[in-house]
């Protein structure tokens, strides 16, 4: 889910439309703007955005092949 | 990048099924996903039906509330029953089968008892109601438990006086240890997404590296568990075998450091008994004694009735990959969702519920 806004250790997050709360104080400087893996309300890991877009060119090679 | 549509590309599925296929040929290959979310991710993307016959997907103890032996029900189910006592929990803990009742039985004959999705909801009612206990049930892997941990850590700074926790919370690494010393035969593990993100990939190492076993880190997409499939195979057939992550856009080699660390403040680790597989050395946490006082085991003297097991029902054997839901009596007639006699029945994670709901 995508950070929207940070209230202290409360982060607006928000996905496919839908905006909750989670709490970020498991995560070293939240920023807004990044995503990150919300688990029983509480933001538990950020997503890597260019591990994702390697992932996703090794998929394209495969199916280049 | 919205993370979720660009891992359920078909012509990636259709590639990862193809290599798949074609690096496994005939060999006969059984793989176990450790996590119920890929239980439940695999029965509902219809994943085995991409994989060719003679390559078996198994499910293991990766379902928290599955694995939570009636004994630690049994004791929720009391605390209940105590007066100005209010009881939290994650919803798929309400139905499960203790003993001799259940947490929705409970309630109906009149306990407290809330379902709330995290801690923080626990933490805004013991706030909210200073005259009452406010007690969270803390079951859970490696990716639920700094969450809780995190709860006491802020009831702590508060100075909450009425918010504690019942910790049952289980570690995979050494279930793991237990199931390679076990009677199972396993070519490979799907290491699960959501645990590693917290605990990182390389604290598998030293429990998998005795053993020729292929292990690689998985997403909850299609093309992360048919790539992680792949990945595991070309172990095999390279032999080859080390911890590989497929899920590198979440999990680290060391994890989320801050979390761990929260953790590491609030619990220490002790033996703890698993439903069915019994108990594992260190394999479950327990709150420090610096807490004592948030720990609902200590902080509230109750008499717990006599454990009792359910007659005929295999979630045991399931929970170790020793047998299918198919396999059990109860599966589809005496034990459905409305009326599970196993947990494995109950929880959105359960094998016997993906089996049910999927197929």
């Amino acid at each position: 889910m995508k950070i929207e806004n940070i209230d202290g250790v409360t982060a607006t997050v928000s996905a496919a439309g839908s905006t909750i709360a989670a709490n970020v104080m498991l995560l070293d400087e939240p920023a807004i703007g990044e995503y990150v893996l919300v688990h029983a309300g509480f933001a538990i890991k950020k997503i890597d955005e260019q591990e994702a877009a390697e992932t996703i060119e090794t998929l394209n090679k495969l199916v280049d092949k | 990048m919205k993370y979720i549509d660009e891992f359920r590309n078909t012509a990636h599925t259709k590639a990862l099924a193809k290599r798949i296929a074609d690096i496994a040929g005939d060999r006969e290959l059984t793989f176990m996903e450790v996590c119920g979310t890929h239980t439940m991710a695999i029965s509902r993307f219809g994943i085995r039906s991409l994989l060719p016959k003679n390559l078996r997907l198994i499910s293991g103890p990766g379902c928290p509330v599955c694995v939570t032996a009636n004994d630690y029900l049994d004791h929720a189910i009391a605390l209940a029953r105590l007066p100005n006592v209010t009881i939290t929990t994650f919803g798929d803990m309400m139905k499960v089968p203790a003993s001799t009742s259940s947490l929705t039985k409970c309630r109906a004959e009149g306990a407290d008892i809330r379902i709330v999705t995290s801690t923080t909801e626990a933490l805004t009612l013991a706030h909210q109601n200073p005259e009452r206990e406010v007690i969270f049930l803390g079951v859970g892997f490696e990716a639920t438990t700094p969450t809780i941990a995190a709860s006491l850590m802020l009831a702590y700074n508060d100075k909450l006086t009425n918010y504690s926790v019942l910790a049952a919370h289980k570690l995979i690494p050494p279930a793991l240890e237990a199931l390679l010393g076990g009677q199972l035969k396993l070519n490979g593990f799907l290491l699960p997404g959501h645990v590693s993100a917290i605990i990182g990939s390389n604290v598998y190492k030293p429990t998998l590296a005795e053993h020729n076993v292929a292990a690689v880190v998985a997403g909850f997409e299609p093309t992360d568990i048919l790539r992680a499939l792949a990945e595991s195979l070309e172990q095999i057939v390279s032999g080859n075998y080390a911890v590989n992550v497929e899920y590198r856009r979440v999990v680290s080699p060391e994890g989320n450091t801050k979390a761990k660390a929260i953790v590491d403040e609030i619990f220490e680790s002790c033996d703890t008994a698993w439903r069915g597989i019994g108990v594992i050395p260190n394999s479950g946490l327990r709150i420090r004694e610096d807490y004592a006082s948030y720990d609902a085991a200590k902080k509230f003297n109750v008499e717990v009735e006599p454990t009792r097991e359910h007659k005929g029902c295999k979630c045991g054997e399931i929970l170790q990959g020793l047998c299918q839901p198919s396999d059990c009596p109860h599966f589809g007639k005496s034990c459905t969702p409305d009326n599970p006699v196993g947990a494995c029945m109950v929880s959105g994670e359960g094998t016997c519920a993906a089996y049910y709901r999927y197929g």
